[in-house]
């Protein structure tokens, strides 16, 4: 298994809205046993990218094919490995949970004697074993979730594509849902779209960011969190300090003051300058009062990357 | 696939209460124009008697009937078919469809089965009336056959209208009024058409109305059958061109 088959793949996908680009140019495949996560901020086209991946809607141009097939040449064949949950459930108000998820069912082709076993199945994984006969319109926000994956997943597709999973769940069904997530991304290929960080960090792969209708950043979440290992110190003195004199160091690449006063020092990868640092102001005679690893986050690397801060998009 | 997607607008209809509404009032009117019926009968059945080749009960009661549930059907395709598409649409219930191993055609064949299926409760509720008359006196079951033919066909179509009407909007209201106004044009269109000409003889074959009496008076004319199976697939096949538009189109 050091090569898994691979079940997504589009192919410089691109899709307008009028004049307006909202994806351009995608291109990325994803593996049996990953979790995608997509990451940007609102508006960002993750949206559109999960519609046309699918089949909601058509690229403008490009190719998407999912396990093989390909969505626009044979699209009930690349639909039947494909299970999505839109950023609104698509709830019948008027069924119950159990009717629901027959009809799914029923839709995905499955066969009417498994029907009953892929639904409770599908009931179990997602905790739904005690709402089976409540009308979907009666359940909380979360339950509503909970049974747009089911849906998702009640045919045991390849391919996973969920749009904002946790939107609306407090804590406690965040963890479950992630959780099912994770179980998911072992047989399955995971997409999950999402505009909050930690959320890639919990229960991804591999992370891709999109900003504008373009990918930014495809990275494993092992390299993204290797590079996100502390380059920088952020020291504090009493007494101004000689900012030369540390940059003089020779594993420091650069020092700034920042804007509280503090300094931040950026180092060589894999080098700490930090006993260094202290044994020099100590000379000096700064008063060295803090000195700290710099934590980086995805946030900061979304901000390097796109030059926003995700809230503010 | 098609009768799961049948099935499930059927059962849709069926959880509201307008469809039992719509039945209830459907039942009510027409039992009131079928006293009607009757009682014309009644009246001048003296007189039947003497004349040579007379009309029976099934002209003079039962196909008027049947043409009594047309003119109903005029007004309930509308509420019948308004939501097929437009509330799916306007709930976000569609992408369940887009994403699943259904082709389009298969979308909208059942979605148009499963109105169907509930016109077939109309009509065969409407039929029960006439059948009553059985206790007491008997039916030309050719000229009832033929009549019933002429509705099931009129109804198809005006079904296929509103499913039609449906796909274009999110909003069963608009999808309502642009059925209605659909529906009611083609039954007013040879009003003014009485024309000469071949300008007023098309006016006059356009007429929704104009192919469904014939059959009323017993006379099975296939070009009347083709008249409406064309109609009835034109506006099936925009369905599924409009519901491709959808996924390809520009918002």
């Amino acid at each position: 298994m050091s090569n898994p088959e691979v079940l997504v793949e589009t192919d410089v996908v691109t899709r307008f809205y009028g004049r307006h680009a909202a994806v351009s140019d995608m291109s990325f495949m994803i593996r049996r046993g990953e979790v995608l996560g997509f990451l940007g901020p609102n508006g960002a086209g993750k949206t559109t990218t999960m519609q046309m991946l699918s089949g909601n809607l058509a690229p403008s141009s490009g190719r998407i094919l999912i396990a093989g097939h390909d969505m626009r040449e044979a699209p009930e064949r690349a639909k039947a490995h494909l299970g999505y949950l839109p950023e609104y459930p698509p709830l019948y108000r008027e069924f119950t949970v159990d009717e629901y998820l027959d009809y799914a069912a029923a839709l995905r082709r499955i066969a009417r004697k498994a029907r009953h076993g892929a639904r409770e199945r599908a009931k179990a994984r997602c905790g739904l074993s005690d709402v089976g006969g409540r009308l979907t319109a009666n359940l909380s926000k979360g339950f509503q979730q909970r049974v747009g994956l089911a849906q998702a997943i009640i045919h045991d597709p390849d391919v996973v594509i969920l749009d904002e999973p946790t939107v609306g769940l407090d804590p406690i069904q965040i963890r479950e849902v992630r959780t099912l997530i994770r179980e998911l991304g072992r047989e399955h290929a995971v997409i999950l779209s999402t505009h909050i960080l930690s959320e890639v960090q919990a229960s991804c792969d591999r992370v891709q960011i999109i900003h504008k209708g373009s990918l930014v950043l495809s990275e494993d979440i092992d390299t993204l969190m290797a590079r996100m290992e502390s380059q920088a110190l952020i020291a504090a003195f009493r007494k101004t300090p000689d900012l030369n004199a540390i940059g003089a160091l020779p594993q420091v690449r650069s020092v700034a003051m920042v804007d509280d006063g503090r300094v931040r020092i950026l180092h060589e990868p894999g080098t700490d300058p930090t006993d260094a640092i202290v044994r020099l102001a100590l000379e000096q005679d700064w008063g060295l009062r803090e000195i700290s690893p710099e934590h980086s986050t995805l946030e900061s690397i979304f901000v390097e990357l796109t030059g926003e801060s995700p809230e503010a998009a | 696939m098609i009768r799961a997607i049948a099935w499930r607008e059927w059962r849709a209809l069926f959880l509201s209460p307008l469809a039992f509404v719509i039945l209830g009032v459907t039942q009510i009117i027409l039992a009131r124009l079928f006293l009607g019926h009757v009682n014309l009968f009644l009246m001048i059945e003296g007189r039947l008697t003497t004349l040579p080749n007379a009309p029976g009960l099934t002209t003079l009661v039962a196909t008027p009937l049947l043409g009594n549930v047309g003119v109903l059907l005029l007004l309930i395709t509308p509420l019948a078919t308004m939501r097929l598409i437009a509330e799916e649409r306007h709930n976000r219930t569609l992408t369940l469809l887009y994403s699943s191993p259904a082709s389009l055609t298969e979308i909208v064949l059942g979605k148009y089965f499963g109105i169907l299926g509930f016109y077939a409760i109309i009509i065969l509720m409407s039929l029960a009336m006439p059948m009553s008359l059985l206790i007491g006196g008997q039916l030309d079951w050719g000229a009832l056959a033929c009549g019933l033919l002429g509705l099931v066909l009129f109804a198809s179509t005006l079904a296929a209208i509103g499913l039609f009407m449906s796909t274009l909007t999110r909003h069963p209201a608009v999808a309502a009024m642009g059925t209605f106004g659909v529906v009611f044009f083609l039954w007013i269109v040879d009003y003014a058409g009485h024309g000469r000409g071949a300008g007023g003889a098309l006016v006059g074959y356009l007429s929704i109305v104009n192919h469904y009496e014939p059959f009323l008076r017993g006379l099975f004319d296939t070009s009347n059958v083709a008249y409406y199976l064309v109609l009835t697939v034109t506006f099936l096949i925009f369905s599924v061109r409009r519901l491709e538009t959808d996924r390809l189109g520009t918002r």
